[in-house]
């Protein structure tokens, strides 16, 4: 029998909304000079939260002249010590106000206050904490005996993980003396407007770091600036490409998180169970907005049944609503724009000849949604299996030997992440060194720390965030 | 059967006797003042009766010496623009036909042992030694440099092979890691090889310019398709000779003669190359055309850099060649 719930809503109280924010430039909030605003809204309810600011060229210039001159007088030449202490400081504030950050990050993403609150702003406040202690240690961090910073670093992130995805960008750059002007993604600004208030609280000398706000226009002139020495970007393969293509013939260093098709290989002596777990984990965490989301199933022809029949079930349990209830799986689409693109690919995959199921369940009236879903009959050749969905949407294939496995999840452009399921531990060590991918996950999927590497191989982009390998980004050599 | 032809070829390259000491070339050669001699030939060969027996330089593919499918060749000069050779003009084709060869390669290279690797690596230093002298020669030609400046390029093209053949089984313990994760997990960061590398070999230095960019590409496991310098090719094959004397399995590094400018958008366009290394490119708008064509599939680049290719390497070579692969695993009982 199902249990019913009632319903346990994270009070929206804590956190303050404004209705109009402006630009943080210098250690300050300005008003723009150029630019244009834009409302953020709340993709649960499509309620509007705030106006906000689509930043010109002007504020742009602003933004980086301010981090060039924090850059040469204050940040570039301060020792790693003091640098270190004011991370540690903003690491603290984080973890002071974290239910506020992870309230205000569900209500402009969508996702679940579940996985903002012990997900998202625990890693976010502990990849600050591992940065900052590496600010004075750069020394012997493997990368020459005394690394330098390479200068202001253009920074533009997506809407999946905005505050995480702040922290990546923002806490190796620090650490390493270099000063940041970062966009974040317009449809989930109001975090990085927090962080902003935050770096004011943790007295971080002006400039240092600044937030612009925008769409795809102001992350190009970002991007493109000519005072910009180092890019740092995650998001889409197809505007990695143009940013690889904008920045060929200068000098500037690039660092580059794409998209990913990751494989999630189940083999017959998995545990079923946890496989299942790992199965729902992989590509409906965070409605499957996750670019090493394991969105193709490849599972071992003779267990199909069995794991098909546990994963249905187990998905007709997943709860699909409120973000701020503290008992949802599965929160709102983050925009219009998505859920289109989502539906879009799935009607192409009925279309294509693949069969769709989903659970009952009962979406909401208003904002966007999209029920969990997977495909079965899904050849390689299907849009489905080749194309990012970066939705709850989950296309299965089946394979009969190991080597069909790793030839089927190595045949995409892709290479961000992967999975494997067995209870053989040299078949998982011997597996997971013929996957190209970044990470690989055995008997485990979308786990995230600080010290660990992520990044892709192939079309998933290069570079590395988090860990020792993290730091290289951000140091002249 | 690359593999037969890679051995055989070069065996009948070892016998040709014309770019020997010239002590030894004095006593067997003859002079034909009609024949126009390479500056290689140090002094005019005593009149012994017999004819020097030339080489036909042709591109090295999957192990294997063809000529340019398309049957092209242009004329190679020494430094003063006397005539040494017509090298294999490379074409499209014959860069699709390298980089075909190159991915063919990748699995058994990389699936090689590090130790392994490291071996044969040093065994190509090995064999350079032993042709020391040719390649003096050869480097003296193609550049116009002394002879103690070409003896000191060649000695430390030998030193760099066996500098970057300790490298193999190394790399992953210095720039792979244990992450010390928050949670019951056993997580390892390794390096592994990017796949296949196009290389723009560096114009000027001939031979240790060449190997500084090779060695340390392949040494991971990567394969390569190297465009050689247009106007010194002449050492980069005669180094394919020693390659395929190595036990280097065929395919690992590809060697283009021709024009950079006609074959590099080429390789930097190639959907299979994962990185391209544009060292070698002098003009910056090609560079900038071949960073562009290059971003289509997201290829690692290596940009053009002026080199010091007497300094000390370092690892950066190596590294920027690598991808850091990270794997989890739950700890539990």
């Amino acid at each position: 029998m199902a249990f019913e719930y009632a319903p346990a809503p994270e009070s929206r109280s804590i956190v303050d909304i404004q209705p109009a924010y402006g630009l943080f430039i210098n250690g300050e909030f300005v008003d723009s000079v150029d630019g244009q605003s834009f409302k953020t809204i709340n993709p649960a309810s499509e309620e509007v939260l705030a106006d906000i600011v689509d930043a010109g060229p002007t504020d742009v210039d602003r933004a980086v002249a301010a981090a060039r001159h924090a850059y040469e007088r204050v940040w570039g030449r301060m020792p790693g010590a003091q640098r270190a202490k004011y991370l540690y400081r903003i690491a603290r504030i984080i973890a002071e106000r974290s239910r506020e950050l992870a309230v205000l990050e569900s209500i402009d993403n969508g996702k679940p206050i579940r996985e903002s609150r012990d997900v998202d702003i625990p890693l976010v406040s502990a990849h600050f904490f591992y940065y900052a202690g590496w600010a004075d240690k750069l020394d012997h961090a493997g990368f020459g005996p005394h690394p330098k910073p390479i200068g202001v670093a253009g920074q533009v992130i997506p809407w999946n993980f905005p505050l995480l995805m702040l922290a990546w960008k923002i806490a190796p750059a620090l650490a390493c003396g270099n000063t940041v002007v970062l966009k974040p993604a317009e449809t989930t600004p109001l975090t990085a407007l927090a962080f902003a208030e935050i770096c004011q609280q943790a007295d971080l000398p002006p400039g240092v770091v600044n937030i612009i706000t925008g769409a795809g226009d102001t992350g190009r002139d970002l991007v493109n600036h000519r005072d910009v020495d180092k890019v740092a970007f995650t998001g889409s393969t197809e505007v990695g490409r143009a940013i690889a293509k904008s920045v060929a013939g200068t000098d500037k260093r690039v660092t580059l998180e794409l998209g990913g098709k990751a494989a999630n290989i189940i083999f017959d002596d998995a545990p079923i169970d946890q496989a299942v777990e790992g199965i729902v984990n992989g590509i409906f965490f965070n409605q499957g907005h996750v670019c090493c989301a394991g969105s193709r199933l490849l599972v071992q022809e003779s267990i199909q049944d069995e794991v098909l029949t546990s994963l249905k079930r187990r998905m007709a349990r997943l709860r699909v609503g409120d973000p701020l209830d503290k008992n949802t799986d599965i929160g709102a689409i983050n925009s219009a724009a998505q859920l289109a693109r989502i539906r879009e690919l799935s009607e192409i995959g009925s279309a294509e000849g693949a069969d769709a199921w989903s659970p009952p369940c009962d979406l909401p009236q208003r904002g966007f949604w999209f029920a969990p879903t997977i495909f079965t009959g899904v050849s390689q050749a299907h849009r489905i299996a080749r194309e990012e969905i970066f939705g709850p949407v989950l296309s299965i294939l089946t394979f009969r030997t190991p080597a069909e496995a790793v030839e089927k999840a190595n045949n995409t452009p892709y290479g961000l992440s992967a999975g494997v399921w067995t209870e053989k531990g040299s078949r998982i060590l011997a597996i997971a060194d013929k996957l190209r991918a970044g990470v690989v996950w055995a008997n485990t999927f979308n786990k995230f720390d600080p010290t660990s590497p992520f990044g892709g191989y192939k079309e998933s982009g290069y570079g590395r965030e988090g860990g020792r390998q993290g730091l290289e980004a951000y140091l002249a050599h | 059967m690359p593999t037969k032809k890679a051995t055989k070829a070069p065996a009948k390259k070892a016998a040709s006797p014309t770019r020997t000491t010239s002590a030894k070339r004095a006593a067997t050669e003859v002079d034909l003042p009609s024949v126009k001699e390479p500056v290689i030939t140090e002094e005019p060969a005593a009149p012994s009766g017999r004819l020097g027996i030339r080489k036909t330089y042709k591109l090295f593919i999957g192990g294997a010496f063809p000529r340019s499918e398309s049957g092209r060749s242009y004329v190679v000069t020494d430094a003063s623009g006397g005539f040494l050779a017509n090298a294999a003009l490379a074409s499209r084709k014959d860069v699709r036909d390298a980089v075909l060869a190159a991915r063919a390669a990748v699995s058994k290279w990389a699936g090689a042992t590090a130790y392994n690797r490291g071996q044969i690596l040093y065994r190509i230093a090995e064999m350079l030694e032993g042709r020391r002298d040719q390649f003096i020669a050869e480097v003296r030609a193609a550049e116009g440099v002394p002879a103690e400046t070409a003896a000191a390029s060649v000695d430390a093209a030998i030193d760099r092979w066996v500098w970057y053949a300790g490298w193999t089984d190394k790399i992953a313990q210095v720039y792979g890691n244990a992450n010390p994760v928050a949670g019951p997990f056993f997580n390892l960061s390794s390096p592994e090889p990017t796949g296949v590398v196009g290389i723009v070999a560096p114009p000027d230095s001939s031979l240790l310019g060449l190997v500084s960019v090779i060695a340390p590409a392949i040494l991971s496991g990567n394969t390569v398709v190297v465009l050689a310098s247009d106007k010194r090719p002449l050492p980069a094959i005669t180094l394919t000779e020693v390659l395929a004397t190595s036990d280097l399995p065929g395919g690992v590094v590809n060697i283009l003669t021709g024009y950079v400018e006609e074959t590099a958008p080429h390789l930097a366009a190639h959907m299979d190359v994962n990185a391209i290394d544009l060292t070698g490119v002098t003009d910056p708008e090609l560079a900038t055309n071949l960073e562009i064509a290059a971003a289509e599939n997201l290829k690692r680049v290596i940009r053009p850099s002026a080199t010091d290719w007497t300094a000390d390497p370092g690892t950066d070579r190596i590294t920027r060649l690598l991808e850091t692969k990270t794997v989890w695993h739950p700890k539990g009982v």
